[in-house]
Protein backbone atom coordinates (compact mmCIF):
# COMPACT_ATOMS: atom_id res chain seq x y z
CA UNK A 1 0.00 0.00 0.00
CA UNK A 2 1.55 3.35 -1.00
CA UNK A 3 2.45 5.85 1.68
CA UNK A 4 -0.05 8.63 2.02
CA UNK A 5 0.77 12.02 3.50
CA UNK A 6 -0.70 12.52 6.96
CA UNK A 7 -3.95 14.42 6.82
CA UNK A 8 -4.62 17.19 9.27
CA UNK A 9 -8.21 16.71 10.30
CA UNK A 10 -10.35 19.82 10.10
CA UNK A 11 -12.44 20.14 13.19
CA UNK A 12 -15.28 22.05 11.61
CA UNK A 13 -16.90 22.27 8.23
CA UNK A 14 -16.69 25.69 6.62
CA UNK A 15 -19.76 27.19 5.03
CA UNK A 16 -17.50 28.23 2.16
CA UNK A 17 -14.07 27.25 0.87
CA UNK A 18 -12.59 29.89 -1.42
CA UNK A 19 -9.97 28.54 -3.83
CA UNK A 20 -7.62 31.42 -4.62
CA UNK A 21 -6.08 34.16 -2.48
CA UNK A 22 -5.95 36.86 -5.12
CA UNK A 23 -8.09 39.95 -5.10
CA UNK A 24 -11.28 38.12 -6.15
CA UNK A 25 -10.88 35.35 -3.57
CA UNK A 26 -10.02 37.93 -0.90
CA UNK A 27 -13.04 40.10 -1.73
CA UNK A 28 -15.34 37.06 -1.76
CA UNK A 29 -13.97 35.86 1.58
CA UNK A 30 -14.56 39.32 3.04
CA UNK A 31 -18.13 39.61 1.73
CA UNK A 32 -18.96 36.04 2.76
CA UNK A 33 -17.91 36.72 6.36
CA UNK A 34 -19.99 39.91 6.24
CA UNK A 35 -23.13 37.86 5.56
CA UNK A 36 -22.26 35.51 8.42
CA UNK A 37 -20.63 32.60 6.62
CA UNK A 38 -17.65 30.70 8.02
CA UNK A 39 -14.87 30.80 5.42
CA UNK A 40 -11.62 29.01 4.61
CA UNK A 41 -9.38 30.43 1.86
CA UNK A 42 -6.83 28.11 0.26
CA UNK A 43 -4.17 28.93 -2.34
CA UNK A 44 -1.44 26.89 -3.99
CA UNK A 45 1.04 29.75 -3.47
CA UNK A 46 1.26 32.91 -1.38
CA UNK A 47 -1.48 35.51 -1.29
CA UNK A 48 -1.61 37.61 -4.49
CA UNK A 49 0.93 35.30 -6.10
CA UNK A 50 -0.85 35.20 -9.46
CA UNK A 51 -2.40 37.94 -11.55
CA UNK A 52 -3.26 40.24 -8.62
CA UNK A 53 0.43 40.71 -7.95
CA UNK A 54 1.16 41.65 -11.55
CA UNK A 55 -1.35 44.33 -12.44
CA UNK A 56 -1.81 48.08 -12.26
CA UNK A 57 -4.73 48.27 -9.84
CA UNK A 58 -7.36 49.65 -12.16
CA UNK A 59 -10.84 50.47 -10.93
CA UNK A 60 -12.27 51.74 -14.20
CA UNK A 61 -15.60 52.67 -15.69
CA UNK A 62 -14.13 54.55 -18.67
CA UNK A 63 -13.04 51.46 -20.61
CA UNK A 64 -16.33 49.55 -20.22
CA UNK A 65 -18.80 49.44 -23.08
CA UNK A 66 -22.51 49.28 -22.16
CA UNK A 67 -23.48 45.77 -21.09
CA UNK A 68 -23.17 43.38 -18.14
CA UNK A 69 -19.53 44.24 -17.45
CA UNK A 70 -20.35 47.95 -17.10
CA UNK A 71 -23.23 47.08 -14.76
CA UNK A 72 -20.78 45.08 -12.63
CA UNK A 73 -18.19 47.87 -12.81
CA UNK A 74 -20.73 50.43 -11.56
CA UNK A 75 -21.70 48.18 -8.65
CA UNK A 76 -18.02 47.60 -7.85
CA UNK A 77 -17.17 51.30 -8.06
CA UNK A 78 -19.82 52.04 -5.41
CA UNK A 79 -18.43 49.22 -3.23
CA UNK A 80 -14.86 50.56 -3.41
CA UNK A 81 -16.10 54.04 -2.50
CA UNK A 82 -18.04 52.89 0.54
CA UNK A 83 -15.22 50.60 1.73
CA UNK A 84 -12.70 53.45 1.34
CA UNK A 85 -14.06 55.20 4.44
CA UNK A 86 -14.02 52.09 6.66
CA UNK A 87 -11.87 52.81 9.74
CA UNK A 88 -8.89 50.46 9.85
CA UNK A 89 -6.21 50.49 12.56
CA UNK A 90 -6.03 54.23 12.99
CA UNK A 91 -6.42 55.00 9.30
CA UNK A 92 -9.01 54.11 6.68
CA UNK A 93 -9.24 51.15 4.34
CA UNK A 94 -8.82 53.55 1.41
CA UNK A 95 -5.58 55.03 2.71
CA UNK A 96 -4.24 51.63 3.77
CA UNK A 97 -4.64 50.27 0.23
CA UNK A 98 -3.46 53.46 -1.55
CA UNK A 99 -6.89 53.98 -3.10
CA UNK A 100 -6.65 57.11 -5.23
CA UNK A 101 -9.82 58.73 -6.53
CA UNK A 102 -7.85 60.58 -9.16
CA UNK A 103 -10.03 59.96 -12.20
CA UNK A 104 -9.20 58.85 -15.71
CA UNK A 105 -8.42 60.88 -18.79
CA UNK A 106 -8.99 59.24 -22.17
CA UNK A 107 -7.43 61.09 -25.11
CA UNK A 108 -7.89 60.74 -28.84
CA UNK A 109 -5.13 61.53 -31.33
CA UNK A 110 -7.36 62.19 -34.35
CA UNK A 111 -10.90 63.12 -35.32
CA UNK A 112 -11.97 59.50 -36.00
CA UNK A 113 -10.84 58.29 -32.59
CA UNK A 114 -12.45 61.32 -30.97
CA UNK A 115 -15.77 60.60 -32.71
CA UNK A 116 -15.67 57.00 -31.44
CA UNK A 117 -14.82 58.15 -27.93
CA UNK A 118 -17.64 60.72 -28.00
CA UNK A 119 -20.14 58.01 -29.04
CA UNK A 120 -18.97 55.69 -26.25
CA UNK A 121 -19.09 58.47 -23.65
CA UNK A 122 -22.68 59.34 -24.62
CA UNK A 123 -23.77 55.71 -24.13
CA UNK A 124 -21.91 55.44 -20.83
CA UNK A 125 -23.45 58.66 -19.51
CA UNK A 126 -26.96 57.27 -20.00
CA UNK A 127 -26.00 54.46 -17.60
CA UNK A 128 -24.65 56.69 -14.84
CA UNK A 129 -21.00 57.08 -15.82
CA UNK A 130 -19.62 60.59 -15.43
CA UNK A 131 -17.82 61.50 -18.68
CA UNK A 132 -16.84 65.10 -19.26
CA UNK A 133 -15.62 66.30 -22.68
CA UNK A 134 -12.29 68.16 -22.67
CA UNK A 135 -11.38 70.02 -25.87
CA UNK A 136 -7.81 69.58 -27.08
CA UNK A 137 -6.73 73.06 -26.06
CA UNK A 138 -8.00 72.53 -22.50
CA UNK A 139 -6.20 69.21 -21.90
CA UNK A 140 -3.07 70.93 -20.47
CA UNK A 141 -5.26 72.24 -17.63
CA UNK A 142 -5.65 68.63 -16.52
CA UNK A 143 -2.33 67.13 -17.65
CA UNK A 144 0.32 69.83 -18.11
CA UNK A 145 2.90 67.42 -19.55
CA UNK A 146 0.61 65.80 -22.12
CA UNK A 147 1.65 66.07 -25.77
CA UNK A 148 -0.22 68.79 -27.67
CA UNK A 149 -0.68 66.36 -30.56
CA UNK A 150 -4.15 65.29 -29.39
CA UNK A 151 -7.58 66.13 -30.75
CA UNK A 152 -9.43 66.03 -27.44
CA UNK A 153 -10.50 63.75 -24.67
CA UNK A 154 -12.89 62.84 -21.88
CA UNK A 155 -12.44 62.98 -18.15
CA UNK A 156 -13.87 60.12 -16.07
CA UNK A 157 -13.85 61.34 -12.45
CA UNK A 158 -15.11 57.99 -11.08
CA UNK A 159 -12.05 56.05 -12.30
CA UNK A 160 -9.75 55.05 -9.44
CA UNK A 161 -6.51 53.27 -8.75
CA UNK A 162 -5.52 50.97 -5.90
CA UNK A 163 -2.41 49.02 -4.85
CA UNK A 164 -3.85 45.56 -5.60
CA UNK A 165 -1.64 43.49 -3.32
CA UNK A 166 -2.37 45.76 -0.36
CA UNK A 167 -6.08 45.63 -1.18
CA UNK A 168 -6.16 41.82 -1.27
CA UNK A 169 -4.06 41.53 1.89
CA UNK A 170 -6.29 43.91 3.84
CA UNK A 171 -9.48 42.23 2.62
CA UNK A 172 -8.08 38.88 3.79
CA UNK A 173 -7.11 40.48 7.09
CA UNK A 174 -10.65 41.77 7.59
CA UNK A 175 -12.01 38.33 6.71
CA UNK A 176 -9.66 36.67 9.21
CA UNK A 177 -10.73 39.07 11.94
CA UNK A 178 -14.26 37.89 11.23
CA UNK A 179 -13.14 34.29 11.76
CA UNK A 180 -11.91 33.20 8.33
CA UNK A 181 -8.92 30.86 7.96
CA UNK A 182 -6.34 31.47 5.21
CA UNK A 183 -4.16 28.54 4.08
CA UNK A 184 -1.31 29.33 1.69
CA UNK A 185 1.10 27.09 -0.23
CA UNK A 186 -1.52 24.37 -0.20
CA UNK A 187 -2.74 23.39 -3.66
CA UNK A 188 -6.23 22.01 -4.17
CA UNK A 189 -5.65 18.61 -5.72
CA UNK A 190 -9.19 17.29 -5.70
CA UNK A 191 -12.77 17.99 -4.75
CA UNK A 192 -14.78 16.11 -2.15
CA UNK A 193 -17.97 14.76 -3.70
CA UNK A 194 -21.24 13.37 -2.47
CA UNK A 195 -22.69 12.02 -5.69
CA UNK A 196 -22.80 14.97 -8.08
CA UNK A 197 -22.50 17.42 -5.25
CA UNK A 198 -19.22 19.19 -4.45
CA UNK A 199 -18.77 19.04 -0.66
CA UNK A 200 -15.27 20.42 -0.10
CA UNK A 201 -11.69 20.36 -1.31
CA UNK A 202 -8.71 18.09 -0.85
CA UNK A 203 -5.14 19.31 -0.47
CA UNK A 204 -1.95 17.31 0.13
CA UNK A 205 -2.33 18.18 3.82
CA UNK A 206 -6.02 17.81 4.58
CA UNK A 207 -9.59 17.49 3.47
CA UNK A 208 -11.65 20.64 3.96
CA UNK A 209 -15.37 19.86 3.96
CA UNK A 210 -17.60 22.79 3.08
CA UNK A 211 -21.14 23.75 2.29
CA UNK A 212 -19.94 25.39 -0.91
CA UNK A 213 -16.71 25.70 -2.88
CA UNK A 214 -15.89 28.93 -4.71
CA UNK A 215 -13.49 28.77 -7.65
CA UNK A 216 -11.60 32.08 -7.50
CA UNK A 217 -8.43 30.69 -9.04
CA UNK A 218 -8.10 33.43 -11.65
CA UNK A 219 -6.09 32.42 -14.70
CA UNK A 220 -5.86 28.89 -13.29
CA UNK A 221 -9.63 28.57 -12.71
CA UNK A 222 -10.04 26.15 -15.61
CA UNK A 223 -7.95 23.59 -13.71
CA UNK A 224 -10.15 23.82 -10.62
CA UNK A 225 -13.27 23.52 -12.79
CA UNK A 226 -11.77 20.45 -14.47
CA UNK A 227 -11.47 18.76 -11.04
CA UNK A 228 -15.26 18.89 -11.01
CA UNK A 229 -15.43 17.66 -14.61
CA UNK A 230 -16.80 20.95 -15.90
CA UNK A 231 -15.37 23.30 -18.50
CA UNK A 232 -14.63 26.94 -17.72
CA UNK A 233 -12.40 28.12 -20.59
CA UNK A 234 -10.21 30.71 -18.86
CA UNK A 235 -6.95 31.26 -20.77
CA UNK A 236 -3.90 33.45 -20.05
CA UNK A 237 -3.54 36.78 -21.88
CA UNK A 238 -0.05 38.11 -21.19
CA UNK A 239 0.62 41.75 -20.40
CA UNK A 240 3.75 43.74 -19.56
CA UNK A 241 4.09 46.85 -17.43
CA UNK A 242 7.08 49.16 -17.30
CA UNK A 243 7.96 50.90 -14.03
CA UNK A 244 9.90 54.16 -14.10
CA UNK A 245 12.19 55.59 -11.47
CA UNK A 246 10.25 57.57 -8.83
CA UNK A 247 9.29 61.04 -10.01
CA UNK A 248 7.56 64.03 -8.49
CA UNK A 249 3.81 64.00 -9.25
CA UNK A 250 3.82 64.93 -12.95
CA UNK A 251 0.99 62.69 -14.17
CA UNK A 252 -2.25 63.34 -12.37
CA UNK A 253 -4.76 60.93 -13.88
CA UNK A 254 -4.79 57.51 -15.36
CA UNK A 255 -4.22 58.63 -18.95
CA UNK A 256 -4.75 56.40 -21.93
CA UNK A 257 -5.38 56.51 -25.65
CA UNK A 258 -8.90 55.86 -26.88
CA UNK A 259 -7.77 52.82 -28.87
CA UNK A 260 -7.21 50.96 -25.58
CA UNK A 261 -10.92 50.15 -25.40
CA UNK A 262 -10.85 48.55 -28.85
CA UNK A 263 -7.71 46.54 -27.97
CA UNK A 264 -9.27 45.19 -24.78
CA UNK A 265 -12.33 44.06 -26.75
CA UNK A 266 -10.29 42.46 -29.52
CA UNK A 267 -9.98 38.69 -29.94
CA UNK A 268 -6.59 38.75 -31.62
CA UNK A 269 -3.87 36.52 -30.22
CA UNK A 270 -1.08 38.69 -31.66
CA UNK A 271 0.79 41.36 -29.70
CA UNK A 272 -1.17 44.57 -29.25
CA UNK A 273 -0.09 47.57 -27.26
CA UNK A 274 -2.13 50.63 -26.39
CA UNK A 275 -0.71 53.42 -24.34
CA UNK A 276 -1.73 53.68 -20.68
CA UNK A 277 0.28 55.92 -18.31
CA UNK A 278 -0.27 56.70 -14.64
CA UNK A 279 1.61 57.82 -11.58
CA UNK A 280 1.53 55.98 -8.25
CA UNK A 281 1.66 57.04 -4.63
CA UNK A 282 5.24 55.77 -4.47
CA UNK A 283 6.31 58.14 -7.26
CA UNK A 284 6.94 55.51 -9.92
CA UNK A 285 5.02 55.82 -13.19
CA UNK A 286 3.39 52.67 -14.57
CA UNK A 287 3.32 52.23 -18.34
CA UNK A 288 1.08 49.69 -20.08
CA UNK A 289 -0.63 48.00 -21.69
CA UNK A 290 0.21 45.04 -23.88
CA UNK A 291 -1.85 41.97 -24.58
CA UNK A 292 -0.98 38.75 -26.36
CA UNK A 293 -2.06 35.15 -26.07
CA UNK A 294 1.09 33.03 -25.75
CA UNK A 295 0.15 30.65 -22.95
CA UNK A 296 2.07 30.97 -19.68
CA UNK A 297 5.32 32.06 -21.38
CA UNK A 298 7.14 34.17 -18.77
CA UNK A 299 10.04 35.31 -20.98
CA UNK A 300 10.50 39.03 -21.51
CA UNK A 301 9.64 40.26 -24.99
CA UNK A 302 11.80 43.23 -25.96
CA UNK A 303 9.51 44.30 -28.86
CA UNK A 304 6.58 44.56 -26.44
CA UNK A 305 8.62 46.64 -23.96
CA UNK A 306 9.87 48.91 -26.76
CA UNK A 307 6.34 49.54 -28.01
CA UNK A 308 5.16 50.41 -24.50
CA UNK A 309 8.02 52.84 -23.91
CA UNK A 310 7.61 54.51 -27.30
CA UNK A 311 3.87 54.94 -26.75
CA UNK A 312 4.39 56.52 -23.34
CA UNK A 313 6.99 58.98 -24.65
CA UNK A 314 4.65 59.94 -27.50
CA UNK A 315 1.90 60.74 -24.97
CA UNK A 316 4.18 62.34 -22.35
CA UNK A 317 7.40 63.64 -24.01
CA UNK A 318 8.75 64.47 -20.52
CA UNK A 319 9.26 60.72 -19.98
CA UNK A 320 11.94 60.57 -22.71
CA UNK A 321 14.81 61.07 -20.24
CA UNK A 322 13.30 59.06 -17.41
CA UNK A 323 14.76 55.66 -16.55
CA UNK A 324 12.69 52.48 -16.50
CA UNK A 325 13.78 50.56 -13.42
CA UNK A 326 11.92 47.34 -14.08
CA UNK A 327 9.31 45.57 -16.14
CA UNK A 328 6.97 42.85 -15.04
CA UNK A 329 4.44 40.61 -16.66
CA UNK A 330 1.21 38.96 -15.68
CA UNK A 331 -1.39 36.66 -17.15
CA UNK A 332 -4.90 38.05 -17.35
CA UNK A 333 -7.65 35.45 -16.95
CA UNK A 334 -9.21 35.71 -20.40
CA UNK A 335 -12.63 34.34 -21.34
CA UNK A 336 -13.62 34.08 -25.03
CA UNK A 337 -16.53 36.52 -24.59
CA UNK A 338 -14.57 38.91 -22.32
CA UNK A 339 -17.04 38.46 -19.45
CA UNK A 340 -16.22 36.97 -16.06
CA UNK A 341 -17.72 33.73 -14.78
CA UNK A 342 -19.81 34.34 -11.67
CA UNK A 343 -22.29 32.24 -9.76
CA UNK A 344 -23.37 28.66 -9.01
CA UNK A 345 -22.51 25.93 -11.52
CA UNK A 346 -25.61 23.82 -12.10
CA UNK A 347 -23.44 21.12 -13.68
CA UNK A 348 -21.74 20.56 -10.30
CA UNK A 349 -24.02 21.56 -7.40
CA UNK A 350 -22.08 23.11 -4.53
CA UNK A 351 -19.44 24.57 -6.89
CA UNK A 352 -19.54 28.32 -7.53
CA UNK A 353 -17.25 30.45 -9.67
CA UNK A 354 -15.83 33.96 -9.48
CA UNK A 355 -13.13 34.07 -12.14
CA UNK A 356 -12.22 35.13 -15.68
CA UNK A 357 -12.22 38.90 -15.12
CA UNK A 358 -9.41 39.39 -17.67
CA UNK A 359 -7.66 42.71 -16.99
CA UNK A 360 -10.43 44.15 -14.84
CA UNK A 361 -10.38 41.83 -11.84
CA UNK A 362 -9.10 44.34 -9.32
CA UNK A 363 -11.88 46.80 -10.05
CA UNK A 364 -14.60 44.18 -10.49
CA UNK A 365 -13.65 42.11 -7.42
CA UNK A 366 -15.85 43.83 -4.84
CA UNK A 367 -19.01 43.84 -6.96
CA UNK A 368 -18.37 40.22 -7.90
CA UNK A 369 -17.96 39.36 -4.22
CA UNK A 370 -21.24 41.03 -3.32
CA UNK A 371 -23.09 39.04 -6.00
CA UNK A 372 -21.44 35.80 -4.85
CA UNK A 373 -22.37 36.44 -1.22
CA UNK A 374 -25.97 37.26 -2.13
CA UNK A 375 -26.19 34.13 -4.25
CA UNK A 376 -24.68 31.95 -1.49
CA UNK A 377 -27.24 32.98 1.11
CA UNK A 378 -30.15 32.67 -1.32
CA UNK A 379 -30.84 36.37 -1.82
CA UNK A 380 -31.53 37.57 -5.35
CA UNK A 381 -28.24 39.06 -6.65
CA UNK A 382 -28.66 42.74 -7.41
CA UNK A 383 -27.33 42.18 -10.95
CA UNK A 384 -28.70 39.37 -13.12
CA UNK A 385 -26.05 36.62 -13.15
CA UNK A 386 -27.31 35.09 -16.43
CA UNK A 387 -24.67 36.77 -18.67
CA UNK A 388 -21.95 35.47 -16.31
CA UNK A 389 -23.26 31.89 -15.99
CA UNK A 390 -20.54 29.21 -15.92
CA UNK A 391 -22.14 26.86 -18.46
CA UNK A 392 -22.46 29.39 -21.27
CA UNK A 393 -19.38 28.15 -23.14
CA UNK A 394 -20.56 24.74 -24.27
CA UNK A 395 -19.98 21.10 -23.45
CA UNK A 396 -18.22 19.61 -20.47
CA UNK A 397 -14.70 18.32 -20.63
CA UNK A 398 -14.84 14.75 -21.97
CA UNK A 399 -13.86 12.42 -19.18
CA UNK B 1 45.82 60.30 -23.94
CA UNK B 2 45.76 57.86 -21.07
CA UNK B 3 43.58 58.34 -18.02
CA UNK B 4 45.30 59.03 -14.72
CA UNK B 5 45.28 55.98 -12.47
CA UNK B 6 44.41 58.09 -9.46
CA UNK B 7 42.24 61.19 -9.54
CA UNK B 8 39.62 63.10 -7.58
CA UNK B 9 35.89 63.46 -7.77
CA UNK B 10 33.80 66.06 -5.95
CA UNK B 11 31.17 65.08 -3.40
CA UNK B 12 29.00 68.06 -2.50
CA UNK B 13 32.02 70.22 -3.37
CA UNK B 14 34.58 68.24 -1.33
CA UNK B 15 37.34 66.39 -3.25
CA UNK B 16 37.43 62.62 -2.67
CA UNK B 17 40.23 60.30 -3.86
CA UNK B 18 39.30 57.83 -6.57
CA UNK B 19 40.94 55.25 -8.79
CA UNK B 20 40.35 54.22 -12.36
CA UNK B 21 37.78 51.43 -12.51
CA UNK B 22 35.90 52.45 -9.41
CA UNK B 23 32.25 53.27 -9.42
CA UNK B 24 30.89 56.41 -7.77
CA UNK B 25 29.55 54.15 -5.02
CA UNK B 26 33.00 52.60 -4.49
CA UNK B 27 34.64 56.03 -4.19
CA UNK B 28 32.05 57.24 -1.69
CA UNK B 29 32.34 54.05 0.35
CA UNK B 30 36.17 54.18 0.31
CA UNK B 31 35.97 57.72 1.67
CA UNK B 32 33.70 56.57 4.49
CA UNK B 33 30.54 58.12 3.10
CA UNK B 34 27.63 55.83 3.98
CA UNK B 35 24.63 57.76 2.68
CA UNK B 36 24.12 60.19 -0.20
CA UNK B 37 20.40 60.30 -0.68
CA UNK B 38 17.28 60.92 1.40
CA UNK B 39 13.99 59.15 0.83
CA UNK B 40 11.07 60.92 -0.81
CA UNK B 41 8.65 60.69 2.08
CA UNK B 42 10.49 60.26 5.40
CA UNK B 43 13.76 62.00 4.41
CA UNK B 44 15.63 58.97 5.72
CA UNK B 45 19.28 58.35 4.68
CA UNK B 46 20.11 55.87 1.92
CA UNK B 47 23.32 54.54 0.39
CA UNK B 48 24.50 51.20 -0.98
CA UNK B 49 22.15 48.33 -0.29
CA UNK B 50 22.42 45.60 -2.91
CA UNK B 51 25.48 47.09 -4.61
CA UNK B 52 24.69 45.32 -7.89
CA UNK B 53 22.17 47.57 -9.63
CA UNK B 54 18.96 45.86 -8.59
CA UNK B 55 17.52 47.78 -5.65
CA UNK B 56 17.78 51.43 -6.77
CA UNK B 57 18.50 52.49 -3.18
CA UNK B 58 21.87 54.18 -3.95
CA UNK B 59 20.52 56.87 -6.32
CA UNK B 60 22.71 59.92 -6.64
CA UNK B 61 23.01 63.02 -8.83
CA UNK B 62 26.14 63.02 -11.04
CA UNK B 63 27.07 66.02 -13.20
CA UNK B 64 23.51 67.31 -12.91
CA UNK B 65 21.82 64.06 -13.90
CA UNK B 66 19.59 62.78 -11.06
CA UNK B 67 18.71 59.26 -9.94
CA UNK B 68 21.78 57.39 -11.22
CA UNK B 69 22.76 54.21 -9.44
CA UNK B 70 26.02 54.97 -7.64
CA UNK B 71 26.90 51.28 -7.64
CA UNK B 72 26.92 51.11 -11.45
CA UNK B 73 28.18 54.50 -12.67
CA UNK B 74 31.96 54.50 -13.36
CA UNK B 75 33.75 57.45 -11.76
CA UNK B 76 35.57 59.88 -14.03
CA UNK B 77 38.05 62.59 -13.07
CA UNK B 78 36.31 65.69 -11.77
CA UNK B 79 32.83 64.15 -11.56
CA UNK B 80 30.49 66.46 -9.66
CA UNK B 81 28.57 64.14 -7.33
CA UNK B 82 25.75 65.63 -5.28
CA UNK B 83 23.62 64.37 -2.42
CA UNK B 84 20.14 63.74 -3.74
CA UNK B 85 17.04 64.76 -1.84
CA UNK B 86 13.93 62.85 -2.86
CA UNK B 87 13.57 62.56 -6.62
CA UNK B 88 15.86 65.59 -7.19
CA UNK B 89 13.52 66.75 -9.94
Amino acid sequence: MPDRPPRTPTSTTSDLVVVGAGIVGAACAYHATRVGLSVTVVDSGPITGGTTGAGEGNILLSDKEPGPELDLALLSNRQWRSLADLPLDGTTFGRAVELETKGGLVVATGPAALAGLTRLAAQQRELGVEAIAVPGDRLPDFEPHLTDDVAGGYRYPQDMQVQPMLAAAHLLRLARRAGATVLTHEPVTGLLRDGERVTGVRTPRRDIPAGAVLNAAGTWAGEIAALAGVRVPVAPRRGYILVTEPLPPIIRHKVYLADYVADVASDSAALQTSTVVEGTGAGTVLIGASRERVGFDRTISLPALRQLAAGAVRLFPVLRDVAVIRAYRGFRPYCPDHLPVIGPDRRAPGLHHACGHEGAGIGLSLGTARLVAQSLIGEPPEIDLHPFRPDRFGPEVPR
Amino acid sequence: MSRPHEFEILFDGTPLPCRDGWTIGAALTAAGVRSWRTTRHGQRPRGLFCGIGICFDCLVTVNGQPSLRACLVPANPGDDVRTQEGTAR
